[in-house]
């Protein structure tokens, strides 16, 4: 590891897209995706992103990731400010941050075996696994991940969601990432799916002591899974504070409107005074 | 009404309005015949709420769309069972009949309200359109009719927004358009498939009470389809549990959260992540639903149960009543008695 400080620093981000004349493209405005986000994320921790539709949270990872060049701001990963890094100097950092989406099904190739799937990171990253070695350790990945090794060979439309979500896990572990995004990881998958990839995004958390960015809707599962909560709000981070804190005592009046609103499995149980 | 009612369900204060019988539906795949819903009953009565959950898969919306005539053709058929409504059995009528008679009485509002309305008519003209087709009222009269449905669906400063296209709307106002389409020719039941789950928490909120003071004005029976155990518990009284295509267990909503007698009830309910969960692992439930094409023989939950034991290999549980517990709970489990006593 490089530095000893948190693994990502996130300074005053601020991400804006021009609004353009019709005809001669001149910038006459600017649309504010995010201002001012402001975090740390430290190894083996994670934080939780939450808000509305549209509040800015997946702005906030494409930009960690590269994928939007924030309009302000610092970005910087194991020490070294990632920023201003061209395409080229991004492709080594990159290896070290990896992405879960929310539908595991668009995410997969589907005319791509599960065994090529997970090692064409290797082919973008040559030098990280031998080719040799490929076959070995798309099993040993496949099996940590919880699915039977023997079905390296499948294609995507073979499994079931929660499988497939197992699958992008296992794709995003095989570049032995230190920052795992989950941008909205497991939004698709029926509760009793959820709650075993969950466990198992948590026992992967442990042992290899990644850090996590989580960005999620359902407020239940951030509770449950994050260390530090940002509830953000049309692009600005309106609350912050531990996940316990924050769900127990919300001081910003959207939060408690957000947290009002989260449907509770057994409403009788709160009402009684 | 003549028909008489089913023992099974007795938990409805009044007459049904809408009683489904031993449903089966049937979907003809190139790898088989696949037994979607099997045994299905179930019923809803005025101005109640009932509330159908079920993982993906389990059958749920198949429900609906085999009481709508809206199973897809010619893979997808009713194999057999009753849907009895005002005497009449809409399963043994031909299909056109059917929809001439959901298009009045029984409405129905789906996930994904973008999809459901036309892009390239304002919204105004499409809550007319049933005023017009089935009603025969003229433009104007329908487009006042239109207005006041938009109104009373909570759409702020109607009267210009009737004029907008379907694009123009955020994605819980188009849900609100959909409902007041469903509502205007003031419907008995209203099916509501995953009505909020494309939305927002605050505005799933709001869509929520919508549905239940539009409810409680009209009257109408309330058939809710979702899969989060969460969002229903506070609207619906009854709710019937689907896994693999039967309903595995039914009940008052609050004593089923509160004493699952079917295993998987409790497990679903033991999944869901929540505050006293912090710091600990969740209690999943082992493995995945099961393929409809190959379903383990007996209870097809017994793979993943905790309590299975041989007999629950030999023989499809029935629904039935726990011993020691009160009439409208009845789970599809022979153990019941140990997994409430859990």
């Amino acid at each position: 590891m490089t530095g000893t400080g948190p693994l990502l620093q996130v300074e005053n981000l601020k991400v804006a897209y021009p609004i353009r004349s019709s005809i001669l493209l001149r910038k006459t405005g600017e649309n504010v995706a995010v201002s001012d986000v402001n975090f740390e994320l430290s190894a083996g921790q994670t934080v939780g992103l939450v808000g509305e539709s549209g509040s800015g949270k997946s702005t906030v990872a494409r930009t960690v990731i590269g994928l939007v060049k924030p309009s302000a701001g610092r970005i910087r990963f194991d020490g070294q400010d990632i920023t201003d890094y061209s395409p080229r100097q991004l492709k080594s950092v990159r290896r070290q941050m990896q992405m879960i989406f929310q539908d595991p099904q668009a995410s997969l190739n589907p005319r791509l075996t599960v065994r090529d799937i997970i090692a064409e990171g290797w082919r973008v990253h040559p030098g990280l696994v031998a080719r040799s070695r490929w076959t070995a350790e798309v099993k040993e990945l496949l099996e940590r991940v919880g699915l039977n090794p023997d079905y390296s060979d499948r294609y995507p439309h073979q499994f079931s969601g929660g499988q497939r979500q197992r699958i992008g896990i296992a794709r995003a572990l095989a570049l032995r990432p230190k920052l795992i995004i989950c941008d909205e990881a497991v939004s698709a998958l029926d509760v009793s799916v959820q709650a075993q990839v969950l466990n198992l995004l948590d026992d992967l958390q442990r042992e290899l002591n990644l850090a996590y960015l989580f960005i999620s809707h359902d407020l239940s599962v951030v509770e449950h899974i994050c260390d530090r909560v940002m509830v953000l709000n049309r692009g600005v981070v309106v609350e912050e504070g531990t996940a316990v804190e924050l769900f127990e005592n919300p001081q910003d009046e959207y939060t408690k409107r957000l947290f009002a609103a989260v449907p509770v499995v057994r409403p009788w149980l709160e009402q009684t005074p | 009404m003549t028909m008489t009612q089913p023992e099974r369900d007795a938990t409805s204060s009044g007459t049904p309005l809408l009683s489904v019988q031993d449903l089966a539906v049937e979907f003809s795949t190139s790898a088989g015949v696949v037994r979607a819903l099997d045994g299905v009953s179930f019923e809803v009565s005025e101005g109640e709420t009932l509330a159908i959950l079920g993982e993906s898969g389990s059958g749920k919306s198949v429900t609906a769309q085999a009481i709508m005539a809206l199973l897809p053709r010619p893979a997808g058929s009713i194999a057999g069972g009753r849907i009895v409504y005002g005497g009449t059995d809409l399963a043994a009528q031909p299909i056109k009949k059917v929809r001439e008679l959901c298009a009045t009485e029984i409405a129905m509002i789906f996930q994904d309200p973008l999809s459901s309305l036309n892009p390239v008519f304002r919204i105004g003209y499409q809550i007319a359109e049933p005023f017009r087709r089935r009603r025969g009222m003229g433009k104007r009269e329908a487009w006042a009719k239109a207005l006041e449905l938009l109104k009373r669906v909570g759409i702020p400063d109607a009267e210009t927004r009737i004029r907008d296209y379907p694009h123009q709307f955020s994605g819980g106002q188009r849900q609100r358009i959909m409902i007041a389409m469903a509502i205007a020719l003031e419907p008995r039941v209203l099916i509501a498939d995953e009505p909020t789950t494309a939305l927002d928490v605050t505005v799933q909120a709001q869509i929520m009470t919508l549905l239940a003071d539009l409810q409680a004005e009209t009257g109408m029976a309330l058939i809710l389809i979702s899969h989060d155990l969460g969002v229903v518990a506070d609207v619906a009284e009854r709710a019937a549990i689907m896994y693999a295509g039967r309903i595995v267990e039914t009940g008052r909503i609050r004593e089923m959260y509160d004493h699952p007698a079917h295993p998987y009830t409790q497990g679903l309910l033991d999944s869901i992540p929540s505050a006293s969960t912090i710091g600990e692992r969740l209690k999943p439930i082992v493995g995945a639903p099961p393929n409809l094409l190959s379903l383990p023989t007996g209870c097809s939950f017994h793979p993943r149960c905790p309590f299975a034991t041989e007999a629950c290999k030999a023989a499809v549980p029935p629904l039935r009543q726990p011993d020691g517990w009160l009439p409208p709970h009845l789970a599809a489990c022979i153990r019941s008695e140990e997994v409430l006593a859990k």
